[in-house]
């Protein structure tokens, strides 16, 4: 997966996000930021989906690999990471 | 160690008008309990979707109107409009609490009678009356509402032939500055038209008119023109008492009353707009005002349907799917749609979830379970994530639904009452495939 | 007499087509004897409020908007005065309205004040409702329809020539020569402002915009009329004029001993070419240009902050004709962590950085 524009990204605690590329600003949640975080330092989905399991407190119906995948979606629409990347891996 | 509640990620991209996080968040707190019983076990005893009506607010909705009415009348009783909610068991309530009934065809006619409202409680409307509802109302001691002329000449037959002379009340439609016209029901005042049906009545020898009944249109939030509506009725009635020498018993002044829905077409939250019934009623009384002193006051009857039942009514329904649509909106597939929520044409239904929930609101469509494009809940709202499995309750849904709603493609859900003392009951049963194919036939060459 | 109250006013939208906030914010802070503190509540992270430092702002809040319901405003007003506690609100946009009257008398039991007009006069003001007030008030008004249904848009010409205006209940107003632009500006204000809209008969002439304060007894506290020198293209004014025109405060005068208003309002006067006077509509809060007031002489906002605290305020007629405003605008260069700050936390406080008076 090709991280570049992910890793220009300012990421605030507060989960305010800025892309110095864009001029674009967005707000992420905790989940949201942990993701961004992982992606940005190069950890596949899967991985991620597993530090997430670890990390947060699920209940059944969570389904963080499901989430991060479609985490991955939002952030092709948002030209974060390029339409045609090859499949996250 | 405590680990943080997992939360279904969010990304939102700031764009301008758009960048308050209280849009939307502030507003929403879960529904949990409906009168007390838990939404989780009333999906469990009774399934999903599911629409729940609370017997409490029923009683206390008709009790804050009956005393705004009593308050400023010597007279007065409300009918409920059946059309807005004939289930059984909604009726009952509002019959043990003193209202009467108002009906639109003889087959509610039927079911009022069945459900055992007197005759005399019935006040029979609408434009379409054949002879066996007019045979049925008169003979039953109904108050008949009549609509046109072609329906004088048919209701003076039917009383002819039962030797009877009732008392009937006059449909009237008039003008109130604001609201769009009601004009294919009644005879019309500003014409003319009123005044000839009541020459024409009195002409005729058999009808006593005896009562007048307007009704302005429907969700109208101004009560200005409930005062406009009852001053030219009270006028009115004191021109057929100086004219003809018609003594009214009865004004009706229908219903319309708004219910804190928002409309599609409206700015401002239904909570903000829509007045207090006690509003509605102050502003019926001071039109009242120009009516002559006379000899007996008239009984002033209301129908309101939407406005009593519509915050008694609930619709459960569970989060199916969801999915993230090109546009990045998050959409929801719900398990009631359209068929079952008619009323989500006409309003921005308030919608909340059932239990607690996290995370931030984003840009959501809710879509029902039909395999139809115009099956859609809510369009654009802020909602936060939810996941297959969850609950959500859409509010004030108590009115027009269960009688609108259709089978179509799915079976309709079922019905529950919590009474009083926090009991839920079913009070009309989930639909199956046998309900859907009760009526149908095979012709013999097909079978 | 409190001279150091905390205010907290809404409206910071100072755009293009602005918000009043910035201007009372301005106004209380021009006041020779205030010595207090001002909150500002917008409805948007980039609202140029928040970023204009020389208001001495101690904090900003996002509140919601009013079309999210009583709860949802009741809920952030007392959590942001839990967090900066403030005596005195004054709401500033009509849409706000509806819901702080209805709060009232819950802030006033927390302590915070406001001076509204009743949900009876605010209601009478109503665009719907100008030829009654017209009437009530021995106004001459122009010919007005309220519609609530396309299809009577075809024949209200017959009730008010074209050219006339299409207005929607709380903002906008498009005139139009003909059917087909009355159905597109229909549709435009039905979309933005819901139901009911208004048609009125158009004049030409010149026309005058009043900023006052009714005492709630029918007396008026002060009022400045102006008259606008410069519009932009969406005909708001840019630049404008105090005028002496005695008939203006006599017609907002009888306007207030109609209406019993208590608060402010924009009384809008139409003079025609013909010499007639007539009322327009009355705005149920201060104008964009309030600040005007307190540079001829009558501080307005200042006199309303009073007014909420429960101090007498003896009624204002003089003020300097002659004294104009003429807006600008101007980059406020700013740190994005500002609206990080307010973005991601919908509060800022600035009471560090708050510059030394």
């Amino acid at each position: 997966m090709n991280v570049e524009r992910l890793r220009e990204l300012a990421i605030s605690d507060t989960g305010f996000v800025f892309d110095p590329y864009s001029g674009f600003t967005f707000s992420v949640n905790e989940t949201g930021r942990f993701m961004l975080q992982a992606l940005k330092a190069g950890h596949a989905a899967e991985a991620v989906a597993a530090q997430l399991a670890e990390a947060f407190d699920l209940t059944p119906s969570d389904d963080p690999s499901r989430d991060v995948h479609e985490f991955i979606l939002m952030l092709r629409e948002q030209q974060l990471l390029p339409h045609d990347d090859d499949r996250e891996g | 160690m405590i680990r943080p509640r997992y939360e279904r990620p969010t990304l939102i991209r700031h764009v301008a008008g758009m960048m308050n996080k209280y849009a939307r968040v502030g507003a929403l707190k879960p529904l949990s309990h409906v009168d007390g019983v838990p939404v989780a076990r009333l999906v469990e005893q009774f399934g999903s979707p599911l629409f729940v009506f609370s017997e409490r607010t029923i009683v206390q909705r008709q009790h804050e109107l009956k005393d705004a009415l009593a308050l400023r009348f010597p007279r007065s009783q409300l009918a409920w409009s059946y059309k807005t909610n004939y289930l059984d068991a909604v009726c009952r309530v509002f019959h043990r609490e003193g209202s009467w009934a108002e009906v639109v065809s003889e087959l509610e006619f039927d079911k009022a009678r069945r459900l055992g409202v007197p005759g005399e409680q019935i006040l029979f409307n609408g434009p379409f009356k054949p002879e066996s509802a007019l045979d049925k109302a008169f003979s039953a001691g109904a108050r008949v509402h009549l609509d046109h002329f072609d329906e004088i000449l048919r209701a003076e037959r039917v009383a002819e032939r039962r030797g009877l002379h009732p008392k009937v009340t006059m449909r009237v439609n008039l003008a109130v500055p604001g609201t769009p016209a009601w004009s294919r029901f009644g005879f019309n005042l500003e014409n003319g038209q009123a005044l000839d049906a009541a020459k024409r009545l009195r002409a005729g020898g058999r009808l006593e008119l005896a009562g007048l009944h307007c009704h302005i249109g429907t969700f109208v939030q101004d009560v200005d023109s409930y005062r406009q509506e009852a001053k030219k009725l009270a006028l009115l009635a004191n021109q057929l008492q100086r004219e003809l020498g018609v003594r009214v018993d009865t004004i009706d002044l229908g219903g319309g009353l708004a219910s804190r829905n928002t409309l599609h077409a409206q700015y401002l939250p239904g909570d903000q707009v829509t007045p207090s019934l006690a509003q509605y009623v102050e502003a019926i009384a001071e039109g009242l005002e120009a009516l002559d002193a006379g000899a007996a006051p008239p009984t002033i009857v209301l129908e309101s349907g939407r406005a009593l039942i519509d915050e008694a009514g609930f619709l459960v329904t569970t989060v199916h799917a969801t999915k993230r649509l090109p546009d990045g909106r998050r959409a929801l597939v719900l398990d009631a749609g359209v068929n079952a929520l008619v009323t989500a044409n006409w309003y921005k239904h308030d919608v909340v979830p059932a239990q607690d929930f996290a995370g931030m609101p984003e840009p959501t469509v809710m879509y029902g379970p039909l395999c139809m494009n115009i099956d859609v809940l809510r369009d654009q709202l802020l909602f936060p994530p939810v996941a297959p499995g969850d609950r959500l309750v859409f509010k004030n849904v108590g009115a027009y639904n269960v009688t609108q709603w259709m089978q179509f493609i799915v079976e309709r859900p079922a019905v529950v009452l919590v009474s009083r003392s926090g009991e839920p009951a079913v009070i009309r049963r989930r639909e199956s495939l046998d309900t859907l194919v009760s009526q149908e036939e095979l012709p013999p060459w097909l079978r | 007499m409190r001279s150091s109250p905390t205010v907290a006013v809404t409206g910071l939208n100072a755009t293009d087509n602005p918000g009043p906030g910035v201007a009372v914010l301005r106004a209380l802070r021009a006041a020779p004897d205030f010595h207090g503190r001002l909150v500002g509540l917008a409805y948007d992270s980039l609202d140029p409020g928040i970023y204009h430092q020389p208001l001495g702002l101690s904090a900003a809040y996002l509140i919601p908007y009013p079309s999210q319901g009583l709860e949802a405003m009741r809920e952030r007003l007392f959590e942001i005065h839990r967090q900066t506690p403030f005596d005195v609100l004054i709401p500033t946009l009509d849409s706000e309205l509806p819901s702080m009257i209805a709060l009232e008398p819950e802030l006033a039991a927390k302590g915070v004040h406001l001076y509204l007009p009743t949900r009876e006069q605010f209601d009478l003001r109503s665009k719907a409702r100008l030829a009654e007030l017209g009437a009530r008030a021995g106004l001459d008004v122009p010919e007005t329809r309220v519609l609530s249904d396309v299809r009577e848009l075809y024949d209200v010409h017959k009730d008010v020539p074209y050219p006339f205006m299409v207005k929607g209940v709380f903002y906008g107003a498009v005139k139009v020569n003909a059917v087909d632009e009355a159905v597109h500006a229909w549709h435009q204000t039905v979309a933005k402002w819901g139901l009911p809209v208004i048609v009125q008969q158009h004049y030409s002439g010149e026309e005058y915009d009043i900023v006052a304060v009714g005492d709630g007894r029918g007396g008026l506290i002060g009022a400045v009329p102006m008259k606008k020198m410069l519009l932009t293209d969406k005909g708001k004014g840019w630049a404008g004029v105090a005028v002496k025109d005695p008939t203006l405060i006599e017609m907002t005068e009888r306007f207030m001993a109609a209406s019993h208003w208590r608060g402010p309002c924009e009384v809008e006067v139409l003079r025609t070419h013909e010499g007639r006077s007539l009322l327009l509509e009355v705005n149920p809060r201060f104008p964009a240009w309030t600040f005007l007031s307190a540079g001829a002489g009558q501080n307005l906002p200042w006199a309303v902050a009073r007014l909420a605290l429960g101090d007498a305020v003896a009624p204002m007629r003089d003020f300097k004709a002659g004294t104009m405003f003429v807006r600008i605008s101007l980059d406020q260069v700013t740190s994005i962590d500002r609206f990080e700050q307010i973005a991601s936390t919908g509060a800022i406080t600035f009471e560090k950085e708050k510059d030394p008076p």
